[in-house]
């Protein structure tokens, strides 16, 4: 079957690629791109960690059709840092002991960026529902919560 | 395995494309069919995709609504006159299905899903569909009860009668996981109130069932009385009647026959 060609803009990058009819943009992404940073992890929407920004929103992208990205931008967990510096989410959540085996960290991060993007100072139960999509089975959340609530004041932990 | 993939701009042409093609299936946000994909369905082959801008239209003007098919969760969150509607479509998974999920693939979701289609069961709605041969408007209760021989149509758009008092229309998903889970049940009801007395009441049940269903017995129960203690309690005794609920990681059918009146009941009485 003929492979499609296909672009968008990856992390701020033009790349071109040829996929398959089906294949998802997850697979996209890690063995066509090479970026590793979305996981799999259910393949159903059911976990959240392949989560990237499409256009800024937040979409699953083990759901999505790699076709339908074509011309549109994709942001990963690959491209929120500065150069060498951390986003100030990832260092929020390095200071706040916000990962442990870090299976859900890609996921979580850009599930807290699509939110701090149009809410920058979100409350506690805005950040529980924006990282509702999102399963961690080691911190029990509240460190991630935490950090969430820390990079949006700043660095400094909130109540 | 790959499968080929064909993209409209005109809903007649994906409709025809999908009537001719057993192995077809509509694309809409992808939480249905690229899952299916994921987990090896070799009952698909080709996967039809139409960008006609009516699926993606909110009418809101006249006395009835129309959602194209195409609307996600997040779109209606986003509209203020959809209010009513908000509690059914925040439901839903969480915020990145919201943004992915439609409102026409909804018609679709399998129990423990297909929240927001209770919502629609109970305000009457109509679904437009697009077949091979042309188009249809059906009663969602008949889409739904042939919904397995549905797949080669393509639903357009979802209209229902504007509710003349947000407050009659009420909704209730019942989660073990919050705030986002399956349905251990979902409960949704339309109590249109003439003086004080309902007239046309409608309660429709999710995951009491294979698809949503109407409550016709806890329907008649409420028709032509006045909300009160008495008439909920008929109408919470009654629910159970002709339903037929499965048993899933979540609940089991027992559970679920247990549990609908007493949720009713809280539904219809506006406890929290």
């Amino acid at each position: 079957m003929a492979k499609t060609p296909l672009q968008f803009s990856h992390n701020g990058r033009d790349v071109a690629i040829f996929v398959d009819g089906g294949t998802n943009l997850l697979v996209a992404l890690r063995e066509l791109i090479g970026d590793m940073t979305p996981k799999f992890g259910c393949g159903q929407g059911g976990c959240g960690t392949c989560s990237v920004l499409i256009d800024g929103e937040l979409h699953l992208s083990c759901l999505t059709l790699a076709e339908t990205v074509a011309g549109r931008s994709v942001e990963t967990l690959d491209g929120i840092k500065d150069g060498p510096n951390l986003h100030p989410l990832q260092r929020a959540f390095a200071d706040n002991f916000a990962a442990q085996c870090g299976y859900c960290t890609p996921g979580m991060l850009m599930a807290a960026k699509a939110l701090l993007d149009r809410n920058p100072q979100p409350s506690r139960a805005e950040v529980i529902e924006a990282i509702s999509g999102n399963v961690c089975r080691c911190t029990g959340y509240e460190p991630i919560i935490n950090a969430v609530l820390a990079a949006a004041s700043g660095g400094r932990a909130r109540a | 395995m790959p499968v080929t993939v064909k993209t409209f701009t005109s809903t007649h042409d994906a409709a025809a494309a999908l009537s001719s093609d057993r192995g077809a299936r509509y694309l809409g946000g992808g939480t249905l069919v690229m899952r299916a994909l994921n987990e090896g369905d070799i009952s698909i082959s080709t996967i039809v995709r139409a960008s006609d801008q009516a699926m993606t239209r909110i009418d809101t003007s006249g006395s009835r609504i129309t959602l194209g098919a195409g609307i996600t969760f997040a779109r209606i969150l986003a509209e203020r006159e959809l209010g009513f509607l908000h509690a059914p479509a925040r439901s839903i998974g969480g915020p990145a299905v919201r943004n992915m999920g439609t409102v026409g693939g909804n018609l679709f979701a399998p129990v423990p899903y297909g929240d927001f289609t209770v919502a629609m069961l109970a305000l009457d709605a109509t679904v437009s569909v697009q077949g091979g041969l042309g188009g249809r408007e059906i009663p969602i209760d008949e889409f739904l009860q042939s919904r397995d021989r549905q797949t080669g149509a393509l639903v357009l758009a979802i209209s229902f009668a504007k509710p003349g008092n947000p407050d009659a229309f009420r909704y209730r998903k019942i989660a073990r996981i919050k705030p986002k889970g399956g349905a251990v049940i979902t409960l949704a009801a339309h109590l249109p109130v003439n003086g004080s007395r309902i007239g046309g009441a409608r309660i429709a049940l999710g995951s009491m069932a294979p698809t949503p269903i109407r409550a016709r017995a806890a329907e008649r129960a409420l028709e032509g009385r006045s909300l009160d203690a008495f008439t909920i309690n008929a109408a919470a005794a009654a629910v159970v009647e002709g339903t037929s609920p499965g048993d899933n990681a979540l609940a089991s059918a027992w559970y679920r026959r247990e549990i609908v009146g007493v949720h009713l009941r809280r539904l219809l009485s506006g406890q929290e």
